[in-house]
């Protein structure tokens, strides 16, 4: 076999790889926020007064924080409330957006234009900022900050649905589903919806990476979680002042986020990758 | 072509309309009284009503935005709340910090993000292509707070090569734009990637190789020409985005501009000059993505905006 016959052969997987790396590393995520306060070592609060910001040894594995915490403790706590937030705040934007989105694209006209119009006004707020306002009104607070990233995802879902849907209204089949005297919400909830669900499922797992950082980078700024909870922006924060002197806080509470985010780009990117067909076949 | 741009700008005004209803609306939301928390913890309840008839809280809604719209088109946004200046005195003090970050930002982001992008369309499936995607798309991923504590670490602590925060020289820009503008950067790589592949698998560019031209003149002039016009667009829309990421950015690297005069003005609810920097971050954003949507049309002479 020569290289280029070899290559072909494992191309398939090699491409694959990416997603699959991904896929892992949100599982481990997944497995750390349901299990991480029973595998952690030590009580996230503890102070042990006689270790403060030590670095990483065999009795504290990433080393302890200015208070003497135990950081690998604190982050295997803080992995449910970061990937809780993000995914909560993502779900519920789809939650409210893909209905937007269908009735939109669906009956078109007026009401079309009207969502259309108010999504136009949310997106005008690039980035952080709209969650940043949000949290200038409602206060700080992980709560807060979910609501925002909800609020943050709606227009993006809406647009993206009412997009498919519209290009899937046409489709012959639904206008059979039509003719039959199918009634609209089961025409949108049975034949529209189900086919618009591969790019939503993509965008969901690529939003959630985005709200990850969102969602860190308001409680580094001091805007989401409260201290003492271990939330991993938080304890970024708590790092920073002491960057010039004891790196090691800063630099793993951002490591894990940093996979995490990492893991769900790579997982968006993969299953968007496998599961359009147009992409598949050029691959 | 005119007609296109002229729908397109009367597209923006509803935009505009509804944003400036929605930022009338925000000191509203806030719960409980806004006259009480805009005159402050201390005072006393004529300072409160003087308050409630400078905003207007006591006439009827409509009449209270007419107001708000024609003070803010004469630049009128009332005063902090903290500093007792002018709203647009304490913008305008913050202004060019910003903009000079996010220039010198966007061109590094550009510089890399097209380099690399038309590097790994051009070496598709090569190990330059897999590396440069894997940087791109750890890139996007980066928090990039932690990248500016890193950098911060490294150059300024450590290796004593840059002072490490502040605002004056050009040495205060490098980690500043460098952790603004990585985001932007990997996303127009992975942009400009996908938009050179899709031309380079056109029949032009297989005729131009046919006729014998040089592989480099044909990526560069057939091909980039070609794909540069959706990256356009892209690079747009990053500009927005880098707008929002001054907010960490400055933040972490005490950077006297918009973006930490907003973190400082939502800690201690600073009504007026948070309902303006929204007002014209939103702005900003909707100028630019105006401007991009019309400097697409004005390069592309293919379609036909009818």
């Amino acid at each position: 076999m020569n290289r280029a016959e070899l290559w072909k052969a494992v191309r398939p997987f090699v491409k694959r790889t990416p997603a699959v790396i991904g896929g892992l590393i949100v599982l481990l995520l997944v497995l750390v926020a349901i299990f991480g306060p029973n595998l952690a070592p030590n009580d996230p609060a503890k102070q042990f007064y006689d270790h403060m910001l030590e670095g990483p040894s065999r009795l504290y594995l990433l080393g302890t924080d200015h208070l003497g915490r135990d950081i690998l403790s604190r982050l295997l706590h803080g992995a449910r409330s970061s990937l809780m937030v993000a995914l909560a705040g993502v779900l519920v934007g789809a939650a409210l957006g893909i209905p937007l989105g269908l009735t939109a694209g669906w009956y078109g006209k007026w009401w079309d234009t009207a969502i259309m119009r108010v999504m136009d006004v949310l997106l005008a707020f690039p980035g952080i900022l709209l969650a940043i306002g949000i949290i200038a009104l409602l206060g700080p607070g992980l709560g807060n900050v979910m609501i925002a990233i909800a609020v943050f995802g709606i227009p993006q879902f809406a647009r993206l649905v009412r997009g498919s849907t519209l290009q899937v209204k046409t489709l012959d089949y639904v206008q059979g589903a039509q003719a039959q005297g199918a009634g609209d919400f089961r025409i949108l909830a049975r034949h529209i919806l189900p086919n618009v669900l591969v790019p939503i499922v993509v965008m969901t797992t690529l939003r959630t990476a985005q709200a990850i950082l969102i969602a860190s980078s308001l409680s580094f700024l001091g805007l989401g979680a409260v201290p003492p909870d271990p939330e991993w922006g938080a304890m970024l924060a708590d790092g920073r002042a002491y960057i010039q002197t004891f790196p090691h806080i800063a630099i793993f509470p951002g490591l894990a986020i940093f996979l995490v985010v990492l893991g769900f780009n790579l997982l968006g990117d993969g299953l968007n990758d496998m599961l359009d067909p147009r992409l598949r076949r050029n691959m | 072509m005119w007609r296109y741009i002229v729908r397109r700008l009367l597209q923006t005004i509803p935009i505009l309309f509804g944003v400036s209803i929605l930022i009338f609306l925000f000191v509203r939301m806030i719960p409980g009284d806004p006259a009480r928390l805009l005159a402050g913890p201390q005072a006393t309840l004529e300072e409160i009503q003087a308050v409630r008839e400078d905003l207007g809280l006591d006439k009827p809604p409509v009449t209270q935005y007419l107001d708000y719209f024609g003070k803010a088109l004469t630049g009128n946004f009332g005063k902090s709340m903290r500093t007792r200046v002018p709203v647009t005195e304490e913008i305008g003090l913050r202004l060019m910090p910003t903009v000079s970050l996010a220039v010198v930002s966007m061109v590094i982001a550009i510089a890399i993000g097209l380099s690399a992008g038309i590097l790994s369309a051009v070496k598709r499936n090569t190990w330059m292509d897999y590396l440069s995607m894997t940087g791109a798309l750890a890139g996007v991923s980066l928090p990039s707070f932690w990248l500016a504590l890193m950098l911060m670490y490294l150059l300024a602590v450590k290796w004593r090569l840059l002072p490490t925060f502040g605002y004056g020289s050009w040495r205060h820009f490098v980690m500043p734009a460098i952790t603004l503008g990585v985001g932007a950067a990997a996303a127009i790589a992975r942009f400009t990637r996908a938009a050179m592949l899709e031309v380079l698998s056109q029949d032009y560019i297989r005729t131009a190789r046919a006729k014998g031209l040089p592989e480099p003149k044909v990526n560069l002039l057939h091909a980039l020409k070609n794909a540069l016009i959706p990256v356009v667009t892209i690079t747009g829309l990053q500009f927005g985005f880098l707008l929002g990421g001054t907010v960490v950015v400055e933040s972490v690297f005490a950077w006297p501009g918009l973006g930490r005069l907003l973190v400082d003005v939502v800690e201690s609810r600073d009504y007026p000059v948070i309902q303006t920097l929204m007002l014209f971050f939103s702005l900003t954003f909707v100028v630019i993505n105006l401007a991009v949507d019309v400097l697409y049309a004005v390069i592309d002479p293919r379609i036909s905006y009818e």
